[in-house]
C-alpha cells in the first residue's frame, strides 16, 4: 500500500477494493438465502465452497486480502484527512451540505469490521478448525448428514441477542453501502448519462442486499422458536 | 436589528487564536455581510480598543474570489450560489448569535483573524493549469479551432471557478479536489488544452497533494457551498483524466 502514492490512486485502490467486496455479498448473499428456501441445496453449495481448491485456496486469500486493504487503506485515507485540518471549527453544519452517511463512512465501517470479527469466530473459525487442524473435509455431522444448514440456523435458534447484533451490524453495512458503492463510480470518473441508473441500482443495492441478511437471521430465529 | 457576533480573532499565522465576543445594535437587513463587519470595525476604530478585524474582500461583487468566511457553520454562509460579499443581513433574524470563523485547512494558514493565505490554489495552477502558446506571430486563431458546443459549455462552466476555497472548507477533509477538476477540466475538454494534458493533471494532483489537502470522499458538500455551481461532475472527469494520464506514464 505505500507504493500508492497519489490521492486518487489511493481513492481508487479503495473504489476497487470495495466493488470488489460488493462482488462478494451479492455472492454470499445468494448462497445464504438458498438456506431459507433449500437447506439441501444450502449444504450443497456450502460442501463445493468449503472443499473446491480454487475456492479455497485462491479466491478465499485473494478475499481475505481485499477485506483487509479496504479498511487499512480506509483508516490511511482517513488520517490524511484528518490531517488536512488540525485546527476544526467551532461551528460546522455538515447536515446543510451532505449526507450523514457520507461523512461517516468511518463510523459504518468500523461498525462492520467489528461485526466482522464475530462473523469470522461464529463460521470461519470454525470451518477452518474442522477442515485443516482436524482434518475432516467430509461436511458431515455425526449421523452422517450434511452440518452445514444445522450450524448455521444454530447461531440464531434462541439467539436473540446475536440476531440483534446482525440486524445492528446490517444496518450499518447498509449505511455504509449506501454511499460508498455509488461513491465507488465516481471515484472510478463515471459520470455520464449511466450515473442516474448507477445510483439508482446502487441504492436498491444497498438496502436489499444488507436487509436481505437481516431476514435470514430473523427468519432462523423465528423458524425455530 | 442586534446582533450577537462571535468572531475568531488570531494575530498572525504563530500565534494562538479565540473567539471574542461582539454586539451590534444597528445592523440593517440590506447591509451585505462585508457591510456589516465595516460597521464593526468602524466601531472599533472609533473606540481605539482594539484592532479592527481583518478579513479577505475585494470586489464585493461575487466575482473576484477574495472573500471567504465560515459563517454559522456554512462556507460563504447559509445561502447558496453566492459569496459572503452577496450575503446579506436579511437572511439573519433580530437577536441572532452568528460565529464567524475563517476557512479553516492547513494549506490555508491564518494571515490575521479571518484573512487566510489561500496562495496553495495559485501553485496548484502554477503546476499545470495553463497552456503554453507559441507567440512567434504564427499562432492559430482560437476561435478557428471548431468546438463542439456541450464541450464548450461546460469548459466555460468549470472555468467561472473563482477559487475562493469554499470547497475546501466545507469539505469535511479539507479537499481540493473540486477547484483543481476545474482547474483540469476548463482545458481538458478543449482541444488546445490536449497538448499539455497528460502532464498537468498529473502535476496538477501532485501538487495538490504536496500543499497537504485531504481526499475527496464524494460527500458533495464542496458542490452544494460552491457560489459558482461547479459540479461534481468535474471531479470524475479529473479522476478519469488522471488514470488515463497514469497509464500512459
Amino acid at each position: 500500500m505505500g507504493g500508492i502514492k497519489s490521492s486518487i490512486a489511493r481513492k481508487v485502490a479503495m473504489a476497487l477494493s470495495g466493488l470488489f467486496l460488493v462482488l462478494f455479498l451479492a455472492q454470499h448473499f445468494t448462497i445464504n438465502f438458498t438456506s431459507v428456501v433449500s437447506p439441501d441445496t444450502f449444504n450443497e453449495i456450502s460442501q463445493f465452497m468449503g472443499t473446491n481448491f480454487l475456492v479455497q485456496a485462491v479466491l478465499q486469500p485473494i478475499l481475505i486480502f481485499g477485506v483487509i486493504f479496504h479498511f487499512v487503506m480506509g483508516f490511511i485515507l482517513e488520517a490524511r484527512n484528518r490531517s488536512a485540518r488540525s485546527i476544526g471549527y467551532a461551528k460546522f453544519d455538515g447536515n446543510a451540505n451532505s449526507p450523514w452517511v457520507s461523512r461517516n463512512m468511518l463510523i459504518s465501517g468500523i461498525v462492520v469490521l467489528a461485526f466482522l470479527g464475530l462473523h469470522f469466530y461464529d463460521f470461519w473459525v470454525h470451518e477452518m478448525q474442522v477442515k485443516y487442524l482436524q482434518g475432516d473435509m467430509s461436511g458431515l455431522n455425526e449421523a452422517g448428514e450434511f452440518r452445514y444448514y444445522e450450524e448455521t440456523v444454530a447461531k440464531f435458534a434462541g439467539q436473540p441477542i446475536r440476531v440483534a447484533i446482525y440486524v445492528f451490524s446490517f444496518i450499518f453495512l447498509m449505511l455504509h453501502l449506501l454511499h460508498g458503492f455509488a461513491s465507488s463510480f465516481q471515484t472510478m470518473g463515471v459520470n455520464n448519462k449511466y450515473s442516474k441508473g448507477i445510483r439508482t441500482f446502487t441504492k436498491a443495492f444497498a438496502i436489499v442486499i444488507p436487509m436481505g441478511f437481516v431476514f435470514i437471521a430473523i427468519f432462523h430465529y423465528l423458524n425455530n422458536l | 436589528m442586534k446582533l450577537n457576533l462571535k468572531i475568531w480573532r488570531q494575530e498572525d499565522a504563530k500565534t494562538k487564536g479565540e473567539f471574542k465576543n461582539y454586539q451590534l445594535d444597528e445592523v440593517h437587513g440590506d447591509m451585505s455581510f462585508l457591510e456589516m463587519l465595516d460597521v464593526l470595525n468602524n466601531e472599533l476604530i472609533e473606540n481605539g480598543k482594539e484592532e479592527p478585524i481583518e478579513f479577505d474582500h475585494d470586489c464585493r461583487e461575487g466575482i473576484c474570489g477574495m472573500c471567504s468566511l465560515q459563517i454559522n457553520g456554512e462556507a460563504h454562509g447559509p445561502d447558496r450560489g453566492i459569496t459572503t460579499c452577496q450575503l446579506h443581513m436579511r437572511k439573519f433574524k433580530d437577536g441572532d448569535t452568528i460565529v464567524i470563523e475563517p476557512f479553516r485547512a492547513n494549506a490555508f494558514p491564518v494571515v490575521k483573524d479571518l484573512a487566510v493565505d489561500r496562495s496553495a490554489f495559485d501553485r496548484i495552477q502554477q503546476a499545470g493549469g495553463f497552456i503554453s502558446v507559441n507567440t512567434s506571430g504564427n499562432t492559430q486563431d482560437a476561435n478557428s479551432i471548431p468546438i463542439e458546443k456541450e464541450n464548450a459549455d461546460l469548459a466555460f462552466n468549470a472555468a467561472t471557478c473563482i477559487g475562493c476555497g469554499a470547497c475546501v472548507a466545507a469539505c469535511k477533509n479539507a479537499s481540493a479536489m473540486l477547484f483543481t477538476s476545474a482547474k483540469v477540466s476548463q482545458y481538458a475538454l478543449l482541444p488546445q488544452g490536449e497538448i499539455e494534458a497528460t502532464d498537468r493533471v498529473l502535476n496538477m494532483v501532485a501538487q495538490m497533494d504536496k500543499e497537504g489537502f485531504g481526499n475527496c470522499t464524494n460527500t458533495g458538500a464542496c458542490e452544494v457551498e460552491c457560489p459558482k455551481g461547479i459540479s461534481l461532475e468535474n471531479i470524475a472527469r479529473l479522476n478519469r483524466e488522471y488514470l488515463a494520464a497514469s497509464l500512459k506514464g
